[in-house]
């Protein structure tokens, strides 16, 4: 029997192999962050990157929950929009200068709105959280359902169909910022999300972190080490809860504007897409997905109409075939390029590529001929001067044999895989 | 007296087309764990099919054929998408249905436009049924308390009274024994995930020309079905039942009450102008169902006939 006790020392990562993992990204990403002023970038560059700010927060709260908590919320942008809302109430009273509120900074009001989306998070966890899964999706949808059409009810709170807006250039100045150019809210967004971004990696270190992925993976052993897990999964809802409302005092400063739109279910979808395409076993994963999907959603929908059908199929793929997400296919790739069957592995991962480059060929131009035919006003999908019309052969050969041709390298490719492990 | 009339009629028949939906959405989901997040999405599927099937012939036609359509969309998903997917969990699968539903109403707008479609009453059926106290009730509503009905003692006998329902039930329960009696479990499955989608194509093909047929219709249905299946206990056909018509029942007989909050909390002191006492019965009606979720959530978490607590 005491042969089988193990030496537990060389379990642990080294402390080489700890600052390439957790200090190295962070120091990596500071340093983009610290750069990205020096390019003297353009008014839509900022906006794109503060949006990204503002998602890479939202995604990472919304992922202690999902990635780390195991609860699926299908209305997480109920914290996020009532700490912003609580935000511009607060940014209009710093305009006022009522009592204490004419002393208080525009620079720190994301610290009203981690308090206000804590508050209302630990008021409805407390009878949501009672059950995870698919349960509480179902609850946290309902409860989402409600708050969005009841916010339309209270007009002096949410401001009806125009919202509450407000002027961030009042009150005092901290670090010299006035708050009104687009560089300052710069520096506003960098220091916010480097600090979310390390309380929230620091979260996941904490004994509460600790018990809130033990409870995600078996309640029932948390229950008999004598923690409750209605109890961690409360504590942990409230946390994320705090951080998204967090990212809506940023957003509040940024736009100066909230409707209960942006309680609705359409954000809360778009966040869980975020954090799971991004991929919600990594916590860099809603990094990633926050940064490319803010991206695409700017860029893309300048090129086509259909960018909600790609953005969908897209999550559905990555559900599908890849449910660790896109950082779970970075650090595959990287694996497999420093592993030891590195020829095998690059071979393979070029016929997937082609592969998949070719069933995308294929339903870009299934799609794209779709669109213009549906809007019905004559136009043609015309890439590289084809002439790609409904009733045009051409067409449809480009469709049917890129996307057969793709796919079955696709299969080719798994069956060599399949073989190789067996 | 009217009022209340209507308001019974409409609501139980609003409750029934709830049923429609929401027993598909519990049978799927008691069999199988799986939270069908596109169910919504299938009704309006079948609205949509029912409207182009109805333009190229009619609408009796339409009505038989566009659930089978629906149903055979659901086997489809089930078993090349859902299936793909269970082994990843629940959470997963109900990922991927999230992901579906969004898919298939990205898909309608590009097929069928953004806006709605003209999806009519067959002119068979548009008269007035009765009058009563000098309002008249349109024969189509009847028409659908009528298939809803039919549905009803469909669903029941086929549960109940044949043995295709009695291993059904057997495998919600006892999947593996059915399995290891010979029953092929995955089939079984596929076909109840193709009839529950096809009872909530049929919901879209009856409801569809009544309401509006346009790409929003899931949304507006999928959370009010969900708040169905939670209130009514997980699981459960019974309390799905009941909880549909409860609902139906209380918006409908909400929407026809004028009164607001000053006059009903009088002795509050609340003053009609005030932002609360202005809210009148009527303006909650669409709120009543999540109204009702949460106050169930927290005074009786198992749901009407729930056997466990959720």
């Amino acid at each position: 029997m005491s042969e089988t006790t193990q030496s537990m020392q060389n379990v642990g990562p080294t402390s080489g192999a700890k600052f390439r993992q957790r200090t190295l990204p962070i120091l990596i990403f500071i340093a983009i962050i610290l750069a990205i002023p020096m390019t003297d970038p353009s008014r839509t560059i900022y906006t794109l990157v503060h949006q990204m700010a503002i998602n890479i927060v939202f995604a990472l709260a919304y992922n202690m929950l999902l990635g780390k908590g195991g609860m699926l919320s299908f209305g997480h942008a109920v914290y996020f929009g009532l700490g912003g809302y609580y935000c511009l109430h607060v940014m209009n009273w710093i305009a006022d200068g009522t009592g204490i509120w004419a002393n208080f900074p525009v620079f720190f009001l994301p610290i009203l709105g981690f308090l206000a989306g804590g508050l209302s998070a630990a008021v409805i966890g407390s009878f949501s959280t009672r059950r995870a899964g698919t349960t509480f999706a179902m609850i946290s949808l309902g409860v989402a359902e409600l708050i969005a059409s009841g916010a339309f009810m209270f007009d002096s709170l949410f401001g009806g169909e125009q919202g509450i807006s407000a002027d961030r250039m009042n009150g005092p100045q901290v670090f010299g910022l006035s708050m009104g150019p687009m560089s300052d809210i710069y520096w506003f967004m960098a220091f916010w999300t480097i600090i979310s971004i390390i309380a929230m990696y620091a979260f996941t270190r904490t004994p509460l972190g600790r018990l809130s992925e033990a409870t995600r993976d078996n309640p029932q052993r948390v229950q008999f080490i004598g923690y409750n897990p209605t109890r961690v999964r409360w504590l942990v809802f409230t946390a994320s809860g705090a951080f998204a409302g967090l990212a809506g005092g940023m957003s509040a400063v940024n736009y100066e504007i909230f409707t209960p739109e942006a309680l609705s279910l359409i954000p809360s979808g778009f966040v869980l897409i975020m954090a799971y395409v991004g991929g919600i076993t990594y916590f860099v994963g809603p990094i990633m997905g926050a940064i490319l999907l803010t991206y695409m959603s700017s860029m893309m929908s300048d090129f086509t109409e259909a960018w909600l059908l790609y953005l969908g199929l897209m999550f559905v793929i990555i559900v599908m075939y890849a449910p660790r997400g896109i950082a779970g296919i970075v650090f595959g790739v990287w694996d497999g390029l420093t592993g030891p069957d590195r020829g095998t592995y690059i071979g393979r991962l070029l016929v997937q590529i082609a592969g998949m480059a070719l069933m995308l060929v294929g339903l870009i131009v299934l799609v794209e001929m779709s669109i213009r035919w549906s809007n019905g006003y004559g136009e043609v999908f015309e890439p590289f001067g084809l002439h790609l019309g409904t009733t045009n052969v051409l067409t449809w050969i480009l469709i049917i044999v890129p996307i057969g041709a793709g796919a079955a390298l696709l299969r080719r490719a798994n069956r060599e895989k399949e073989e190789a492990v067996a | 007296m009217e009022t209340i009339v209507f308001a019974l009629l409409n609501g139980v028949i609003y409750g029934l087309l709830l049923f429609m939906l929401s027993s598909g959405l519990t049978l799927i989901f008691s069999m199988m764990g799986v939270l069908n997040f596109a169910h919504a999405s299938f009704y309006m599927l079948g609205a949509y099919f029912a409207f182009t099937i109805m333009g190229a012939t009619s609408f009796w036609i339409a009505l038989f054929i566009a659930p089978v359509l629906v149903g055979l969309v659901g086997a489809v998903v089930e078993r090349y998408g859902l299936r793909r997917v269970h082994a990843n969990g629940h959470v997963a699968e109900l990922l991927f249905t999230f992901g579906l539903a969004y898919l298939i109403e990205e898909i309608v707008k590009i097929i069928y436009g953004k806006t709605a479609v003209d999806y009519k009453i067959p002119d068979l059926l548009n008269f007035h049924a009765f009058t009563i106290y000098g309002a008249s009730f349109p024969a189509y509503r009847m028409f659908m308390l009528f298939i809803a009905i039919s549905m009803l003692i469909g669903l029941w006998f086929l549960l109940k009274k044949t043995r295709a329902g009695l291993i059904i039930q057997a495998a919600l329960t006892h999947p593996h024994m059915v399995g290891h009696l010979g029953h092929n479990v995955p089939l079984i499955f596929m076909t109840v995930f193709g009839i529950g989608c096809a009872l909530a194509g049929l919901a879209g093909v009856i409801a569809g020309n009544i309401f509006v047929t346009d790409p929003a219709m899931a949304v507006q249905m999928g959370p009010i079905v969900f708040v169905v299946v939670v209130v009514g206990g997980i699981g459960s056909l019974e309390g799905a039942f009941l909880a549909s018509i409860l609902i139906g029942l209380l918006q409908n007989f909400a929407v026809g009450i004028n009164a607001n909050f000053a006059e009903i909390f009088w002795f509050l002191g609340l003053s009609p102008t005030s932002e609360i006492g202005d809210i009148t019965i009527s303006s909650l009606a669409p709120v009543m169902p999540f109204l009702l979720l949460v106050l169930m959530l927290i005074f009786r978490p198992r749901g009407l006939m729930g056997e466990q607590e959720l």
